[in-house]
Order: C-alpha cells, then sequence, then structure tokens
C-alpha cells in the first residue's frame, strides 16, 4: 500500500533496484545474519488514516484536564504563563523547525542569528557574560553546571542547598556519579538555606554552592550574604538556579558575583506540556567561556566582510573532542530558545519587569486572602509568586476535590519532604485574576473545613 | 560595528517605549513591592530587551526564517540525522490543550490520557527494539547515551565488579559515545575499523578483557554498513562479562527487518527525532528513549510509568534505579509526535520505511560512485559515505562540494564524518523523498565533480546564491563575539 509519507511506487523501486542490480529489496538485507532477521509483522497497532487517528487522539487528550479546562494554581518550577499567539506563529514556520543543527551557516543564518539574540537576552536577564545557546532544561543544566565546577576547580565537594527544586536535586546526584563528586545536602530553616551550616561546611575542597533563587518555596534566599560566605574560598564557584521571569524585578545573580546561572525559560513562550520540552539556559562568565557546555553561536564576518553568525568555539564539544569531552551534549532545545526569544521580544525592557511584578502582586494578594480565610501561611514575604500555605486537609486530598470546582490545587510539598505533609506551594501567575484567586481560596477554605 | 547593508539583529530595531505586548490588568489591590525587600535584592538596572511592536517582530522572524533551510524548503541529506518529512498531524496533536497545557504535577487522575500515551509508546518501543522495557526520560541520543551506560554501570557494580571502566567504541563512532562513556565515568577504548568499514574482530578480541564494561555499537554503522558479525562481537563482549549497547542513530533502516534485543543488544537508546520524525527544531528538542533486557530493567531511572486496577500511575518505589536524569518525565510534546506518527504507520508502514529508505541510498550510491570514490562497495542501508579524493587531486575539497550544493538549493550531507574516512561525505537521503528529486541531486553531484576537472573556481569559491558568504570562522573563534552590544551614540 502506498503511505502519503512515502513517494516510492512499485515502477520507480523496479527501476532503482535494477540500477543497483538486485531483483528485490531483500537481497538489500542479506548481511543481515538469517538468524537475527525479524519475521512476521511488528506487535504494533496497525495504521490508522489522519482523520480516524486525530479522532481517537484528541479523545486521549481530552482525558487530561488541562491549564485551559481548569483555574491552575501549579507551578513548582513549571508555570502557567501567558503566550502571546506571536510565538507560536514563529516557531510553526517550518524554516526553523524542520532545520537541524545549523552547520552550514550560509543558509542557516536565520536559526544562528535567533540563537545569538536568545544568548544576548539572557546575558542581558542574569547580569552574566555569556550564554550558551540552550541546555534540555533547568535541571540538567544545573547538574552540568555542578560538573563543570568540580572539572574546573579540580575539587570534588558540591555544597547544594536542599531549598533547590528536589527533581533538580536528585537530577545532580545521578550526574553527578560519573565523576564521584560529593554532594553534600545544606538544610533549609523558615524556607531559607541554612547560611551557618553553609558556611561551616565551606572548605578548601568545596568546587562550588548551589543555590536556588528564588528557591522552590519561592523565597528569595539572602544572595549577597552567599557571596560574602564565599570570600573566605575564592576558588568556589557560586552556582545560581533562577526562574529568568523573577529577575525582572529582582537584582540578578551576576551582580552578586554568581560564576554560573543556569534555570529554565519555560515561563517565557513554552507551554508546560506535561514537564517537557522545556528550555534550560546556561550563563557564565568571559572566564568560563571555553568550559561551557552545548553551543555557542558567535558573529564574525563573510568572505564579503557583512556580519553573519557561526557555531563556535566548537573545540569544547564532543564531537571534536570525544572522550576528553566534559560534556556529551548534542541536540539541545534551540526551537523552545527561539519561542522564548520571541517572548522575550514581544515583552521588551518594559514588559519584562511589568510581568514580574504583576506576579508578585497578585501572589500578594492570593497569599493575604489565604491569610484573611483563616489559613496559615508559613515563611516570609520576601518571595516571588509562590508563597506555601498550611492545610487540615492532605494536599492530594484537597486537590482532588478541587478538579471536579475547576481547579488545579498547588504542589503537595509533603511528597519530597515528610515534615512539609499539609503544606501547599501555590503559584500565582500574571494570567489569575482577583475573582479566580478569591474563587480558589473560598473552594480551598470549603474543602478543608 | 554593522554596516547597513548588514541584516539587523532585533535590538537595532528597538525604539524607547515601542510595545509588543499586553499583559493582563492589574485587579489587585497595588502594593509597593519595593517596602518589602533590601535594596540589594531591587534590579537597578533593567535588562536591556528589545522594544518594538507585533507586526516589527513578526516581520524580523520571518525575515530570519527565510534565511533557513530546513526540511520542508527543500533535500536535506544530512548523513547520521534522518532528515525526514515531519508529517504535520504531529504537530497539531502534540498542541491539543489536553496534551500541550498539561502540568506535570497534576493529581494522577487527571493525567490518565497522558499516561496512557507514554505507556502505549513504552510498549511499541519494546517491540520495534526487542527489549523489555523502555523509558521516555532522555531528552535526545546523547542523554540517552549516558543513561544507558550509568545502568550498565550500576548493574556491574551490583555484581561486585567494580573494576570494569572501560567502554569499547569504534573509531567510526559518534562523538556523543566516547563523550558519554567519559560522562558516565568509563574511560573510552577505541576499536578499529577493517578494510570493510566493518568493526575489525581481530582489534576487538584485543581490546576486550575482563575491564570492559561494554562495547557501544551503532548498526548499521556510521558508515551505513550492517555489522554482519554481530552475533559473534556480541558472544565476544557477553562472554568477557561486558554489556552490548546499541545507539539508535540509524534504526531507519532496519525496523521489521532485525531488532537490536534479537541481535543480543542489552541496552538500546532511540532518537525519535530522526527515526520517529520528531522535527530537528534547528538543533533541538529531541527525544531519546532506552530500552533495557529484563536483567537491567531495575536501574532503569525514576518513575516509570505502570499500569494497575486503577490505571496508569508513577512508578517511583524504585530502589535499584539509577536515580533522577531530568526533572518531571522527559520531553512529552516529542513523544507525542512520535507516537502519533508510529500509529500513523503501522507496522507494514515501519517496515515499508526502512525498505525504502534503504533502496533509496543504495540507489543514489551506486549512480554516484562512477563520479565519487566509494570506499566501502557493499550494499549499504540507509547511509553511505563517498570519497571526496578525487575531487581533492584537483583542488577541490569536499567542503568546497558542500558549499556548491548550496547553490543548488540542497543542504549538504555530513561531511568530514565519519572521521576514518578521507574527505568523507556521508549521504541519507530517507525513505521520504522521490526518485526525481534523488536524480536531480545525483545530477548536481554529478555536474560539481564535473566542474571540478573544468572550472574549479567556481566549487572553490561557492557558495555563490547564498545571503552570505563563506564566514570566518577562525576571527569567531579567536575574538568571541557571542552576544550583541549596543553601539554607543
Amino acid at each position: 500500500m502506498q503511505h502519503r509519507y512515502i513517494p516510492m511506487t512499485d515502477s520507480d523501486q523496479k527501476e532503482m533496484l535494477k540500477t543497483i542490480g538486485v531483483e528485490h529489496s531483500d537481497e538489500l538485507f542479506q548481511d543481515i545474519p538469517e538468524k537475527v532477521r525479524f519475521k512476521g509483522d511488528l506487535n504494533i497497532k496497525p495504521a490508522k488514516s489522519e482523520y480516524e487517528l486525530t479522532k481517537e487522539l484528541s479523545a486521549l487528550a481530552g482525558q487530561n484536564s488541562n491549564l485551559q479546562s481548569h483555574t491552575s494554581f501549579l507551578g513548582a518550577g513549571v508555570y502557567h504563563h501567558y503566550i502571546p499567539s506571536l510565538v507560536d506563529h514563529v516557531i510553526s514556520r517550518s524554516e526553523f523547525y524542520t532545520a537541524y543543527t545549523p552547520y552550514q551557516p550560509e543558509i542557516s543564518q536565520g536559526e544562528l542569528q535567533a540563537i545569538f539574540e536568545f544568548q544576548t537576552m539572557i546575558c542581558e536577564i542574569t547580569g552574566m557574560e555569556v550564554a550558551n545557546s540552550s541546555m534540555y532544561d533547568g535541571g540538567t543544566a544545573l547538574a552540568e553546571a555542578v560538573n563543570l565546577s568540580a572539572g574546573q576547580t579540580k575539587r570534588k565537594k558540591i555544597l547544594v542547598s536542599k531549598a533547590i527544586h528536589p527533581e533538580s536535586l536528585e537530577v545532580i546526584y545521578t550526574y553527578a556519579r560519573g565523576f564521584n563528586l560529593n554532594i553534600v545536602e545544606i538544610d533549609h530553616e523558615d524556607g531559607l538555606t541554612d547560611l551557618q551550616q553553609l558556611q561551616s561546611e565551606l572548605d578548601e575542597d568545596t568546587a562550588s554552592v548551589v543555590m536556588q533563587y528564588p528557591n522552590f518555596f519561592g523565597q528569595v534566599e539572602p544572595l549577597k550574604e552567599v557571596e560574602t560566605i564565599l570570600e573566605d574560598q575564592k576558588k568556589t564557584m557560586m552556582i545560581v538556579s533562577s526562574n529568568p521571569l523573577s529577575l525582572g524585578y529582582l537584582t540578578p545573580p551576576g551582580e552578586f558575583g554568581a560564576d554560573i546561572v543556569v534555570g529554565d525559560t519555560q515561563v517565557f513562550g513554552i507551554p508546560a506540556q506535561f514537564g517537557g520540552p522545556h528550555c534550560g539556559y546556561f550563563a557564565t562568565t568571559k572566564k568560563l567561556m571555553r568550559k561551557v557546555p552545548g553551543r555557542l553561536v558567535g558573529q564574525t564576518v563573510d568572505e564579503n566582510g557583512h556580519r553573519g553568525f557561526v557555531l563556535t568555539l566548537q573545540a569544547r564539544e564532543q564531537h571534536i573532542r570525544r572522550d576528553k569531552a566534559t560534556s556529551n551534549i548534542c541536540s539541545n532545545q534551540a526551537l523552545n530558545a527561539l519561542a522564548t526569544s520571541v517572548a522575550l521580544t514581544t515583552l521588551g525592557k518594559q514588559g519584562l519587569t511589568e510581568m514580574a511584578e504583576l506576579n508578585m502582586k497578585k501572589a500578594r494578594y492570593a497569599k493575604q486572602a489565604f491569610e484573611k480565610a483563616g489559613f496559615e501561611t508559613v515563611y516570609s514575604n520576601k518571595f516571588f509568586n509562590e508563597f506555601v500555605v498550611k492545610t487540615k486537609q492532605s494536599v492530594s486530598s484537597i486537590n482532588e476535590s478541587l478538579l471536579s470546582k475547576g481547579f488545579i490545587g498547588g504542589y503537595d510539598l509533603g511528597q519530597f519532604n515528610e515534615k512539609l505533609n499539609n503544606h501547599m506551594l501555590v503559584a500565582v501567575t500574571e494570567i489569575r485574576s482577583k475573582e479566580e484567586i478569591d474563587n480558589f481560596v473560598q473552594e480551598v477554605g470549603a474543602i478543608n473545613g | 560595528m554593522a554596516k547597513q547593508t548588514d541584516f539587523p539583529v532585533i535590538f537595532e530595531l528597538s525604539q524607547e517605549g515601542r510595545k509588543g505586548y499586553q499583559l493582563p490588568d492589574l485587579d489587585v489591590p497595588d502594593v509597593d513591592l519595593d517596602a518589602e525587600f533590601a535594596s540589594d535584592y531591587i534590579r537597578t538596572e533593567q535588562a536591556d530587551l528589545p522594544e518594538v511592536s507585533e507586526l516589527q517582530i513578526m516581520r524580523h522572524y520571518t525575515a530570519l526564517s527565510t534565511r533557513n533551510h530546513g526540511v520542508d524548503s527543500g533535500f536535506y541529506p544530512l548523513g547520521s540525522c534522518t532528515m525526514k518529512y515531519n508529517p504535520k498531524v504531529n504537530e497539531d496533536v502534540a498542541r491539543y490543550p489536553g496534551f500541550s497545557m498539561v502540568h506535570p504535577y497534576q493529581q494522577v487522575s487527571s493525567i490518565q490520557g497522558a499516561l496512557g500515551l507514554m505507556y502505549d509508546l513504552q510498549e511499541s518501543l519494546c517491540e520495534i527494539t526487542g527489549m523489555d522495557a523502555v523509558t521516555l526520560q532522555s531528552a535526545a541520543g546523547a542523554q540517552g547515551e549516558w543513561t544507558g551506560l550509568m545502568m550498565i554501570r550500576a548493574l556491574h557494580e551490583a555484581n561486585g565488579d567494580h573494576h570494569r571502566t572501560k567502554v569499547i567504541v569504534p573509531d567510526s563512532a559518534h562523538g556523543t559515545n566516547p563523550a558519554s562513556a567519559t560522562v558516565a565515568g568509563f574511560e573510552a577504548v577505541t576499536v578499529k575499523s577493517n578494510n570493510e568499514g566493518l568493526v575489525d574482530l581481530d582489534d576487538l578480541r584485543r581490546v576486550v578483557d575482563e575491564n570492559t564494561a561494554a562495547l557501544m555499537l551503532t548498526n548499521p554503522n556510521t558508515l551505513g554498513l550492517f555489522e554482519e558479525h554481530i552475533l559473534e562481537m556480541a558472544s565476544i563482549i557477553h562472554e568477557a562479562g561486558g554489556r552490548l549497547y546499541y545507539d539508535g542513530a540509524n534504526l531507519n533502516a532496519i525496523m521489521g527487518y532485525t531488532r537490536p534485543g534479537d541481535m543480543g543488544f542489552d541496552v538500546v537508546h532511540l532518537n525519535l527525532h530522526k527515526t520517529f520524525t520528531g522535527p530537528h527544531g534547528g538543533g533541538g528538542p529531541g527525544s531519546g528513549p532506552v530500552g533495557v533486557t529484563e536483567e537491567l530493567a531495575k536501574f532503569l531511572p525514576k518513575p516509570l510509568i505502570s499500569k494497575n486496577q486503577d490505571g496508569f500511575y508513577f512508578d517511583s518505589d524504585r530502589p535499584s534505579s539509577i536515580g533522577r536524569i531530568k526533572p518531571y518525565y522527559g520531553n512529552f510534546g516529542i513523544n507525542v509526535r512520535a507516537y502519533t506518527y508510529i500509529r500513523s504507520m503501522g507496522p507494514d508502514g515501519l517496515k515499508q520505511v526502512s525498505e525504502n529508505a534503504v533502496v533509496n541510498a543504495n540507489y543514489m550510491m551506486r549512480r554516484l560512485q562512477e563520479e565519487f570514490h566509494l570506499p566501502f562497495t557493499q550494499h549499504c542501508k540507509h547511509e553511505f559515505v563517498l570519497s571526496g579524493k578525487n575531487q581533492k587531486k584537483m583542488g577541490v575539497r569536499t567542503l568546497d562540494i558542500a558549499k556548491r550544493l548550496l547553490d543548488f538549493g540542497y543542504h549538504p550531507p555530513t561531511i568530514y564524518f565519519p572521521i576514518n574516512v578521507e574527505e568523507a561525505l556521508m549521504v541519507e537521503p530517507t525513505e521520504t523523498e522521490s526518485k526525481e528529486t534523488l536524480d536531480e541531486f545525483i545530477d548536481a553531484m554529478i555536474q560539481i565533480s564535473e566542474e571540478a576537472k573544468d572550472d574549479p573556481e567556481i566549487v572553490q569559491e561557492a557558495p555563490h546564491s547564498t545571503v552570505v558568504g563563506r564566514m570566518d570562522e577562525t576571527q569567531a573563534a579567536r575574538k568571541p563575539v557571542l552576544r550583541y552590544y549596543r553601539e554607543e551614540s
């Protein structure tokens, strides 16, 4: 049967096989040993026509509650923000999405320049000098930063705040195993990293200190104090994972002397899509430029003196360094980096600040609304767009009941820390209206009893 | 300094006060944020992002897109990358709100559709590869390689075999293979290829020893040749106590003809953005699921999608797991596209994909071998490697040939890879290209070879028709300019 994605007709094939010099296409597979040749049909579902398949898959998609069908207050690293229509129109240009890595600069200037612009925007937001073309996501970007710090300092001890995203912490452990690093967890108190413990653990074996800013609980860590503590150990690197939207308001980590700043740009133009693909960013100093994992685009000129862009400093990368490489990343998240560039371009200088402040103001209103409704909120008022509410019922049971009321509730902090059972991490973004917030607080109150 | 004639970067279009956004209103009482924070934490200088209107943005990116070549623009025979057609229905399905707007931490009861899709995709990939269990977590092929090697490492450690520190990699392997071995804490050891472009079995026996952890193999290999001694290789590795790793970059050649699991592989990674039509996105995102045999299943990364009487759930209770390799559950959006593709093709369709990919490659190879040196003459699988060494004698390098192809509207083949072939040109047509397209490309290649004889300058000075000429890559690397700086006025 002729499939719509495959143009070869019977007569094409006949002619081609004649040129090749075989009677039947099976002869081209004779090099597969008889013993391992697959006989019969693969036991997968039979093909469906486009119409029938979309009908089935749209019904399957319909089984999922989603951020459009429900009003969501769930964040914890993945957020529901406004995505300008423009973003999807740009990334749907198939010259972008059906291309691969821009190895041939003459016919890839579009992609190369888009990445160059992305790198510039990330530098601007984080206050860093150099940014790469993207990483898989914020979590793996952080783990790669940890590995880089160990390689750079030739030290094995890493101090990691336990107030970072719990799944990022797990990823750090997995990535660090290949280099036999010693991960030391620094506890948190009242929603902030215990800086006394950090200071006492810091020594001449410490490669880096890993902080999240704002941290997993939404709290703004005092990076200024971390910077001061690190003055005792000049070689120890400061690695900061940061929600880049928060940097529309907060002082960027670069100004606190961070050596590497990473995070996820999902907040800019990338839908939640069940956790991926998102887009990690990786920003650092000029000093570490030649150690950066992944691809870098640089500006140059062509033979006629015209400005143009190329992949550069490739001697860092796996395809040149092979077993001497310190990262194996090859494919990255280029299309999502493009989505982020477009979203950031729509926002511009003012819009980024405005959006960050909207998040903060609406989140503060929601926090007060919970307090007025008799809930206890924990931790300080120095937060970005997430805060923690104590509940009587289990967060999971509240969330289950909220679904039928049209809400997706906050993150159940008890999932990763038993001490935080009955603590809900509530995220409020710019798209939540006063009415939605009021109704949510009321429903949570009614269920909580 | 930008010239008038240079294509503008977005920052050069910026005018203070211009807007491309409109955010929801502040409908809650305003508060003084600055009162809450010490001044140290309040940003003093705004990020210098461009200020442009919506139409300016759309025109800018539309213009950029026209300065880019994708599969939809024209033939893209980039060897080892499987640049096949990216079906449009995949894009539609991935954008259904029930897939694209789902949060990974929703209640399990509210994501049964997403979990069901992932479960069925896991099952389909098990069947296609002949493996016992699959994780969809890895974000790309390279992450899949590392994940697989970490599992092999965990297995050896669980067996007390801490001395197994070496991973054998063919000299023709993709750079990610040795890099992944290093990042997983192994030492990469190279095994040579023989005159036929296959792994040299004697050399393999020489490098294998009691310290061997694994052999990483692409089959068909990066020369597009099937490692026909695969069963002997498997037994050499297995008898030495090592495990066999399958790099699935070239799975497009063998679907329905043979399966890695049946060939004796213990771990397999796939590139869903190659074989299973996830678009390449200008460099990503990809998706690199990993399949394993029963023996290794307990080491799979957390969590796995499982099923019980209540439905699908995340199985995080996996004490032997290598741990988490990525936040959340993999590049779900790419997995949805791959699933849509598999369901569009079915078992017959997938087999036909491989058949036609192999016929296309062999057809091109036989026609081109008359003009270009063909280092390995047996039938190829889905791709083949030519050498430009005849043309080099006339002063035309493979790089020149690649650049000249740009003038014909083609993306060139992969060049200078694999590294064990002089002046390599690696061609992968895929099954989605018509015979007419292949013929036109072959004609262009033959014309370029003629030009190399008669008028080498036209090739050496190519491209002649692109928006920019050849780039000064030395300057780019020597004085790196990795971001835009506003010119002081």
